[in-house]
């Protein structure tokens, strides 16, 4: 028995084995909650109900996805380039502070020109703190997963001592939050009384642009070639620490974006627990989308589903909402390992002479 | 308290000794994996892990070291996940690490909150105590700093010793240094380069448990969400502080310890002036530094990261 690569993955397997990982992760999940002693079936049952039971409950999806959206963004333009940008967590707080200390009153312009500015300055925010890494990496050679890693505890401690310093809400009541957002500053909601956001139609216009980018144009080449094999790249004249330190500048900006959209779309202020883990589920956004922009679309919303589903399996049941976070480690591992089958094919067969 | 008087008190030394043994356990456990070739980011996850289910078993009534073992299995089957999907299938070791790393981390959460549903207090177990071993304890400062710690930063330190030995005194080590820089040249000798690495990582991966079961069983009497706070990661940034040496881990991760141990001792005495996350944020940015430092001078495992296939060359 061998392992032999395949010529070519084909497009069905591209597009079956993200699914079909989502699917095994789905069904293994049936084991810790049979353990834990819920019925299966209506388990899954409170599963489908709380996310497509309602409008509302639709869009309460919509809402939990579009931040992944984002922060899979980021990391999947990164990832393409083999720039491992952990730090999407951080980049995001980076872009909420930056969103906050100009949109709570530092200036008071009309939202037509205060919304931009907001969305500017936090997706500026994020790339700085993904340009820190990017040059330790490229100047001084500084491993960028360490780095990013490390980094998102010093930013979040940082965002802690601003909500007890200088961006303190004087109107909080003592709370380490900061001071609201003006509400022409806020973006607009989509329909009334739902909390879904124009976030999401920034989300997917950007993942729309970092497709056809990706795809089409001579800076999404550099960035494939430099992720495929940066040598050769080298070789062929590329500059693979430019390219690299441009793609660390707009996956730190995507990230920002998500930390801009949950304080500007839908928080209204900022707290030190903004994000629970976003940017690190943003990571299996990224992989079960093949690192493809549009496939994050889809896997954001599959990983919303998941979360918002198993909350309300889990008030329904009793059962522990960690079961979410378990299914989406299992999805990135099943995955994995799909992302194999579809590679490689293990064949019997003694491995053909080489030529000579 | 002047930092010097500080500095030269017994009680100081000790408790970053008793900081750094999580840390020590961990870091000796990143490289044994990373000297095998392969980078083990499921190391944050597995320390939650170790702490939960060492927790765990003692709560159970397995006994203090009925915990240990049991922690060090756990950490040895997230090993063998990681061996597997980053060894012979070669897969990203990053990508995995992490997987493992939520994959640990939740199904830990998971099972904890299934455990116990209700409590709002975690339950408390008794855990090991100092020890005060007869002689060796009463020697002036050397005592009181090391021999009077508990049993698991003894076992902490012996494991720096039986590291150190088997990588560089043993037919094994040779072999484990040699699958982590020329996997072809182990491949020649007829030994398996898949076994030696997910052995390694295994092995490396119950140390990193053991650092997590430190928490819950020594440290504190409990397990809590969120408890490994990052340790992980630093870890992961002293290996390569530590050029990969079991020594120098030892010496990174006290440095460290002594680092943490000195801040909560000054944050009373500075705090007025200067506010306490800074103090906080220290280690995690001394551990970056540390690695821009390292990283121009880093001796790599020459094939870490670098999935190797029989019979490809």
């Amino acid at each position: 028995m061998r392992i032999e690569p395949r010529n070519a993955p084909s497009r069905l397997m591209t597009l079956g084995v993200p699914v079909l990982s989502a699917v095994i992760a789905l069904a293994l999940a049936a084991i810790p909650l049979a353990l834990a002693g819920a019925d299966i079936t209506v388990a899954y049952g409170e599963m489908v109900k709380g996310v497509f039971g309602s409008m509302f409950a639709f869009s309460e999806m919509l809402t939990r996805a579009t931040p992944l959206m984002f922060t899979g963004l980021a990391a999947a333009l990164a990832f393409r380039a083999k720039l491992w940008n952990i730090g999407a967590e951080g980049q995001l707080y980076l872009g909420a502070m930056a969103a906050v200390a100009i949109g709570a009153g530092a200036v008071d312009i009309p939202g037509i020109f205060l919304i931009p500015l907001i969305i500017i300055l936090g997706a500026a925010a994020g790339a700085a703190g993904m340009a820190v890494p990017a040059l330790l990496k490229t100047r001084f050679g500084a491993d960028e997963v360490v780095t990013t890693l490390l980094l998102n505890f010093i930013i979040l401690i940082f965002v802690q001592m601003m909500l007890e310093g200088a961006l303190k809400d004087p109107m909080g009541l003592g709370w380490p939050q900061s001071a609201p957002i003006l509400d022409q500053g806020m973006l607009p909601q989509l329909m009334p009384r739902m909390r879904m956001h124009s976030g999401l139609i920034l989300a997917l216009v950007l993942a729309g642009v970092a497709q056809f980018m990706l795809a089409r144009s001579v800076w999404g080449f550099r960035l494939r070639a430099v992720g495929e094999n940066a040598a050769a790249a080298r070789h062929a004249g590329i500059g693979v620490n430019r390219s690299l330190f441009g793609v660390a500048i707009l996956s730190g900006g995507l990230a920002g974006l998500a930390g801009v959209s949950e304080v500007a779309g839908l928080k209204g202020y900022l707290t030190a627990d903004l994000s629970p883990g976003f940017g690190y589920t943003g990571i299996v956004v990224a992989m079960l989308a093949g690192l493809s922009p549009v496939g994050v679309v889809i896997s954001a919303l599959f990983i919303a589903s998941v979360f918002v589903g198993a909350d309300s399996m889990s008030r329904a049941m009793g059962v522990s909402s960690y079961l979410a976070d378990l299914v989406v480690a299992m999805s990135l591992l099943c995955v994995l390992v799909g992302g194999f089958v579809a590679r490689y094919r293990i064949t019997r067969s003694k491995p053909a002479a080489r030529a000579a | 308290m002047d930092i010097l008087q500080i500095l030269l008190s017994e009680s100081f030394w000790a408790a970053s000794l008793r900081i750094a043994t999580p840390l020590i356990f961990g870091v000796l456990g990143a490289l044994l994996c990373e000297k095998s070739g392969v980078l083990n980011l499921g190391i944050e996850g597995i320390f939650a892990a170790g702490a939960m289910c060492g927790w765990m078993a003692v709560w159970l009534g397995a006994g203090l070291w009925g915990g240990v073992l049991v922690a060090a299995l756990a950490g040895a089957f997230f090993g063998l996940i990681h061996g597997i999907l980053t060894v012979p299938l070669g897969l990203s070791q990053h990508v995995s690490g992490l997987g493992v790393t939520l994959f640990a981390t939740s199904l830990s959460y998971f099972t904890y909150r299934t455990a116990l549903p209700t409590v709002t207090s975690p339950p408390r177990i008794e855990p090991f105590r100092a020890l005060d071993i007869p002689i060796l304890s009463d020697i002036p400062f050397l005592g009181p700093v090391v021999f009077q710690q508990t049993a698991m930063t003894m076992l902490a330190l012996a494991m720096v010793l039986l590291v150190w030995y088997v990588l560089n005194r043993t037919a094994l080590g040779v072999a484990l240094q040699a699958v982590g820089d020329n996997p072809d040249s182990v491949d020649a000798q007829g030994l398996s380069v898949y076994g030696l690495r997910i052995g390694a990582v295994m092995a490396g991966s119950a140390l990193m448990a053991l650092g997590g079961a430190f928490l819950t069983m020594s440290a504190f009497d409990a397990f809590f969400f969120g408890m490994v706070n990052g340790r992980g990661w630093i870890c992961i940034a002293l290996v390569i502080f530590a050029s990969w040496r079991p020594g120098k881990a030892l010496l990174g991760a006290l440095l460290f310890g002594a680092f943490d141990a000195l801040q909560v001792r000054l944050q009373t005495e500075v705090g007025a002036m200067v506010p306490g996350q800074v103090f906080l944020m220290a280690p995690y940015v001394l551990s970056i530094i540390a690695l821009v430092l390292a990283a121009r001078r880093a001796e790599y495992p020459r094939a870490l990261l670098t999935p190797w296939f029989k019979g490809q060359r």
